[in-house]
């Protein structure tokens, strides 16, 4: 069992209260997934020369200042760094794959959770109200989030492992769930030059789309390769820099409920996590149907 | 007792009270509240907010009605007593009910009305995928379509649907019947369709009538099991 979580927010000027109306919703589905939780956020975004990444340093404490010394150091320019305890997102002009080769080589303890101009990236392992506390959840701000709080059923129950996973720039997804043919995607991937971070079904599913839209399809399209591809049980929901996307499998074993008004779109497994949301008696209420596609745009 | 009462109606709202003091209040008034609740008398839950397990496992001729959604299970294993439903019902609403009536006003989620033995399964809205799995002589009439997978294995009763069934309907049917007003995407493994007969016809309108629906006994198909694997046939080759 796992929760899923989404908000997409319609009126730009509720954007700044993404988190605050996210955060009862993510705990209302601790339960269906007390392992681990995590939320990505999509905020304003960059200008196409800058790319920002979400940066995970475990239980450890982190010399963040001498990261942000040495990083100016060897590229000659300083990057912006927003500290949050173990965990800090850092901004840059430079490009993605020497920042990414950088931090590899010189801080192999870091996980990059994300990179792209729009998305902030939190995961980590414990009850969801104490990873939605650490990393102040509450006072997060953007068009759109993703969160999931992870009960594990297949893989280790590590940070890497917690959702939402990335993969390339500005997309994420979270999975309700289990996939059956995950090792077999790998091996379609691998000789791709696609790299695994993890032995985790999700992110199969989540370098296989990401894989599909690198190669040209639109997210739609991705989506309805997944369908003949993925095989298993999932709800999935997805975010993009401009969209929210949610599926289910054929089986729709794995529930999830959408809650449209004409300030948000709301999504969780379970009605409960959504009924004290403002206006909920005027939403209009569905379960998204097997095997369609649902996308919202920002 | 923590509700509020009144000559007619008795109402609990789940933001006070705690939905185990509700339950343990509507599974005790045969034997503790016999002088507080007649028969006449609602007994209203408010603000059920999507909760699990409310009004589960009752056993006496109450009635009951939840104002607002509900979540998993609700209205399980019920006996005798009536409940609405005035909103969505989550998965497996009324599972296992072995009399009384239970009505979703809204749509209703997957599995509703799974393994019943008896009783009647109102859902004036859609039901989603699995609608009367493993039904065990319980009557469901579902107002809209349902979900793929409806009546699987269904060993006895009556499925009414007034719209469309999914994929699959009926499929490894035992003596279970589908009465289906819509279009039928596809049946499962050795569901048929067969000629109503007048016995159809005289259940489908008593049906429709308990369940407050008026349309035309004549506008339905009947769906049965075709009793081709009741015994294992080596020749089939695994094909059915």
């Amino acid at each position: 069992m796992c929760g899923i979580v989404g908000l997409l927010i319609k009126k730009p000027e509720l954007r700044d209260c993404l988190g605050e109306l996210m955060v009862p919703i993510l705990l209302g589905m601790a339960q269906r997934g007390p392992d681990s939780a995590g939320l990505a956020v999509f905020t304003d975004s960059l200008d196409d020369t800058h790319r920002k990444y979400s940066l995970y340093a475990g239980g450890q404490t982190f010399n963040w200042n001498g990261l942000t010394h040495a990083f100016q150091t060897a590229f000659d320019i300083a990057p912006a760094m927003q500290i949050n305890g173990n965990h800090a997102v850092l901004s840059s002009t430079l490009a993605p794959d020497a920042v990414k080769a950088w931090l590899k080589q010189h801080y192999p303890q870091l996980h990059i959770l994300s990179t792209g101009r729009t998305i902030d990236l939190y995961k980590e392992i414990g009850q969801p109200a104490a990873v939605a506390d650490r990393y102040n959840f509450k006072s997060l701000k953007g068009s759109h989030g993703v969160a999931h709080t992870r009960m594990a059923t297949e893989s280790a129950v590590t940070p890497a492992h917690a959702h939402p996973f990335t993969a390339g720039e500005d997309f994420c997804l979270v999975h309700n769930g289990s996939l059956s043919n995950p090792n077999a995607l790998r091996r379609q991937l691998e000789p791709q030059g696609i790299r695994f971070e993890t032995d985790n079904d999700t992110e199969a599913a989540c370098r296989f789309l990401e894989w599909r839209m690198r190669e040209g399809d639109d997210l739609e399209t991705s989506l309805q390769k997944g369908f003949e591809e993925l095989d298993g049980f999932y709800t999935f929901l997805m975010g993009t820099a401009d969209k929210l996307a949610l599926v289910r499998d054929a089986f729709a074993c794995k529930p999830a409920v959408v809650a449209e008004t004409d300030d948000y779109v709301a999504i969780a497994s379970e009605f409960h996590a959504l009924a004290h949301l403002p206006h909920i008696n005027q939403a209009q209420i569905y379960e998204p149907a097997p095997e369609e596609l649902y996308v919202w745009t920002v | 007792m923590d509700g509020v009462t009144s000559a007619t109606s008795l109402s609990f709202d789940l933001r006070q009270t705690p939905l185990r003091q509700v339950n343990q209040f509507l599974h005790d008034v045969q034997t503790v509240h016999i002088q507080t609740v007649h028969s006449t008398q609602t007994v209203q839950i408010l603000n059920p907010d999507g909760a699990h397990n409310i009004a589960v496992g009752l056993d006496a001729p109450l009635q009951v009605e939840i104002v607002g959604h509900t979540g998993y299970y609700a209205a399980g294993m019920n006996q005798l007593a009536t409940v609405t439903i005035v909103g969505n019902a989550g998965p497996g609403v009324a599972e296992n009910m072995m009399s009384g009536r239970v009505q979703v006003q809204g749509f209703a989620s997957v599995s509703a009305g799974a393994s019943a033995q008896g009783g009647l399964l109102v859902i004036d809205g859609d039901a989603s995928l699995r609608c009367g799995i493993s039904l065990k002589g319980g009557d469901i009439v579902v107002g809209g379509n349902v979900g793929s997978f409806s009546a699987f294995m269904a060993q006895a009763g009556r499925l009414v649907i007034c719209g469309d069934a999914g994929d699959a309907l009926g499929d490894s049917l035992y003596e279970a019947v589908i009465y289906v007003r819509g279009q039928i995407k596809s049946l499962g493994a050795d569901a048929q369709l067969e000629p109503m007969t007048d016995q159809d016809y005289a259940a489908v309108a008593d049906l429709l009538a308990q369940s407050g629906r008026f349309h035309d006994p004549q506008e339905f198909k009947r769906v049965a099991s075709a009793r081709q694997l009741y015994h294992w046939n080596a020749d089939a080759n695994q094909e059915y």
